[in-house]
């Protein structure tokens, strides 16, 4: 025993002459990253949906996941389900839009590089800023309500202030939707060959039937990809909710952050892990869809 | 190089930009007038005068060390990003190219981890982390330096592919430069592009945060306007106004960094 693995040792000092030092030292090289990863990413979330499956005596428990259930919480994921996709359903079809009048200018232009610029900023806008515009625009005092007030006498809160409500989440949301559409989608449109549509009129066919037959089918599956990147975007956005909605919680996100922030809701401890649990479940189905079809999509991107 | 078979005619595509502009411009010009209201239903410079006015500094303070800690953070951030990710992501093409895809999942997968559902996970690491290493604010930047690594990921590696970073690093070494000379002065130069574009990305993330700094009650830009917000909404407001215009100049700087980049590699390559 001692002499096998003195044997194996004295091996193991005189082989790494070559072949085996070198990789070893590149992988020490990966180390810190995958340690880092680890630490801040991968451990966050087991704990994340630990903390719902484990009581904090370490016991396992279903308990919390039975919380999923609630009609409150089930409310909350219809809610978030509900926003993301009509705000992602709009924000496709008008950031498509703004990408084939794209298809119209210089791609190394002023206007395009603008609009790349503009559709980075607004992207990444939701939140407290994104909240104070639309408090600015469409709150009690906004200018958008009182320009319908005094001209034409359109009362927007008559049947109270929904812009503090879910409702009233819609319009922020889209608004940075559309250009993570445009960002999105742009390469998509912009890889439609020229070729394609002149071999659609070699062969006699018309500008509809280039859209029909070729740019639609073409592009469904991309368009289908970034709709789904927009679900999830909307569905784990937190902070445009937070700032907008102090009371109440619509959302589920919101109902992380009531649940993090107050000891125990509907008398459970480590909620917001299973909720959070449940969140990653719903953003799992969603990007592994996502993946599909972005296979199919790559297929004609080169 | 617009073809006429596939792009819209010039009237449909001045409308759709126009329109979409139009009504993405209604909120960012109804912030600005909010800010430029005065007390007696007019309008006037008074808020953005008050913001240098010495009487408010108090008021305003949780807004300057806000600013302070996202810079910060924003700097720590960085550092991640181009001591750590970069250089992996330079191994793994030079040395395990078969890593590609799993480094790249990685990398992406936090754009399917909502920030909320980390938040969850990192409560009880900083409990941890400010028993050991103290409640200092920049240690949000490990938090931080995941959030971007999606967006500095992708901007690093379009560059490494533009690139033969394989001849250059074995030429390099074969002129007998050690691996540390090899990436500092020799790739670091040739990938500043995306090396500059995954920090600016980083920059305007990190300082438009709010989630994780929020629910972790430290202080950051973010945090500090919606403080602010609920005493002075005009200052608020107004300070978010500059945030925007600044986030916005930077994403220019990076589309024409990114355009030059690319005109650049068409001279040179007449074929494109």
């Amino acid at each position: 025993m001692t002499v096998a693995t003195a044997e194996s040792a004295t091996a193991g000092a005189e082989l790494p002459a070559r072949p085996r030092r070198r990789p070893s030292l590149a992988v020490a090289g990966l180390l810190p990253f995958t340690a880092y990863v680890a630490i801040f990413l991968g451990l966050p979330t087991v704990l994340a949906v630990a903390s719902g499956l484990f009581t904090d005596d370490g016991a396992f428990t279903a308990d919390n996941f039975a919380a999923l259930g609630d009609p409150v919480i089930l409310q909350g994921f219809w809610n978030s389900g509900w926003l993301s996709f009509v705000t992602a359903a709009v924000g496709a079809i008008v950031g498509a839009l703004v990408c084939y009048a794209m298809l119209g200018f210089r791609h190394d232009g002023r206007v395009r590089s603008l609009i790349d610029a503009a559709s980075g900023v607004l992207a990444q806008f939701g939140g407290v800023m994104l909240a104070f515009a639309f408090i600015a625009t469409l709150g009690l005092q906004g200018l958008v309500t009182l320009f319908l007030r005094d001209a034409f006498g359109i009362d927007l809160y008559a049947d109270g202030a929904w812009i503090y409500e879910l409702p009233g989440l819609v319009l922020p949301y889209i608004y940075f939707q559309v250009p993570l559409m445009v960002i999105t989608f742009l390469p998509a449109m912009t890889g439609l060959k020229p070729q394609w549509a002149e071999a659609n009129l070699t062969l006699g066919g018309t500008r509809r039937s280039f859209w029909f037959r070729i740019g639609f089918p073409v592009l469904a599956p991309s368009f289908f990809a970034s709709f789904l990147l927009l679900f999830a975007n909307a569905f784990s956005s937190y902070a445009t909710a937070a700032a907008l909605s102090s009371q109440g919680s619509p959302i589920i996100p919101l109902q992380i952050r009531t649940a993090l922030t107050s000891e125990t809701v509907l008398g459970r401890e480590n909620l917001a892990g299973a909720l959070a649990f449940g969140m990653i479940l719903v953003m799992a189905v969603v990007m592994g869809l996502y993946a599909l079809v972005q296979r199919r999509a790559a297929r004609w991107q080169s | 190089m617009s073809d006429s078979r596939l792009a819209p005619g010039r009237a449909t595509k001045w409308i759709i930009l126009l329109a979409v502009v139009a009504i993405f411009l209604v909120p960012i010009v109804s912030m600005l007038l909010f800010t430029l209201r005065s007390g007696e239903g007019g309008y006037g410079l008074g808020h953005w005068l008050g913001l240098g006015d010495p009487a408010n500094a108090g008021k305003y303070r949780p807004i300057w060390t806000g600013l302070g800690n996202s810079l910060a953070l924003a700097v720590v951030t960085v550092a991640i990003v181009l001591v750590l990710l970069a250089p992996t992501m330079i191994l793994v093409t030079l040395r395990f190219p078969r890593l590609r895809r799993p480094f790249e999942f990685l990398c992406l997968l936090p754009i399917s981890i909502p920030a909320i559902v980390l938040v969850v996970g990192l409560t009880p690491i900083y409990l941890t982390i400010g028993r050991s290493v103290g409640t200092g604010v920049w240690t949000l930047a490990f938090a931080y330096g995941v959030t971007v690594l999606p967006y500095a990921y992708r901007a690093i590696q379009s560059s490494i592919d533009a690139v033969d970073v394989k001849t250059l690093a074995e030429a390099a070494r074969s002129l007998g430069a050690g691996w540390l000379t090899v990436l500092v002065r020799v790739l670091a130069p040739n990938l500043r592009g995306g090396l500059l574009a995954a920090s600016l990305i980083s920059i305007a993330v990190v300082l438009g945060e709010f989630t994780i700094a929020s629910l972790l009650n430290r202080q950051n830009l973010q945090t500090a306007l919606f403080l602010v917000s609920r005493q002075d909404p005009y200052v608020a407001v107004a300070l978010a106004l500059l945030a925007l215009l600044f986030a916005f100049l930077l994403l220019l700087v990076i589309g024409r960094f990114g355009a030059g980049a690319k005109a650049l590699a068409g001279k040179k390559n007449p074929t494109n």
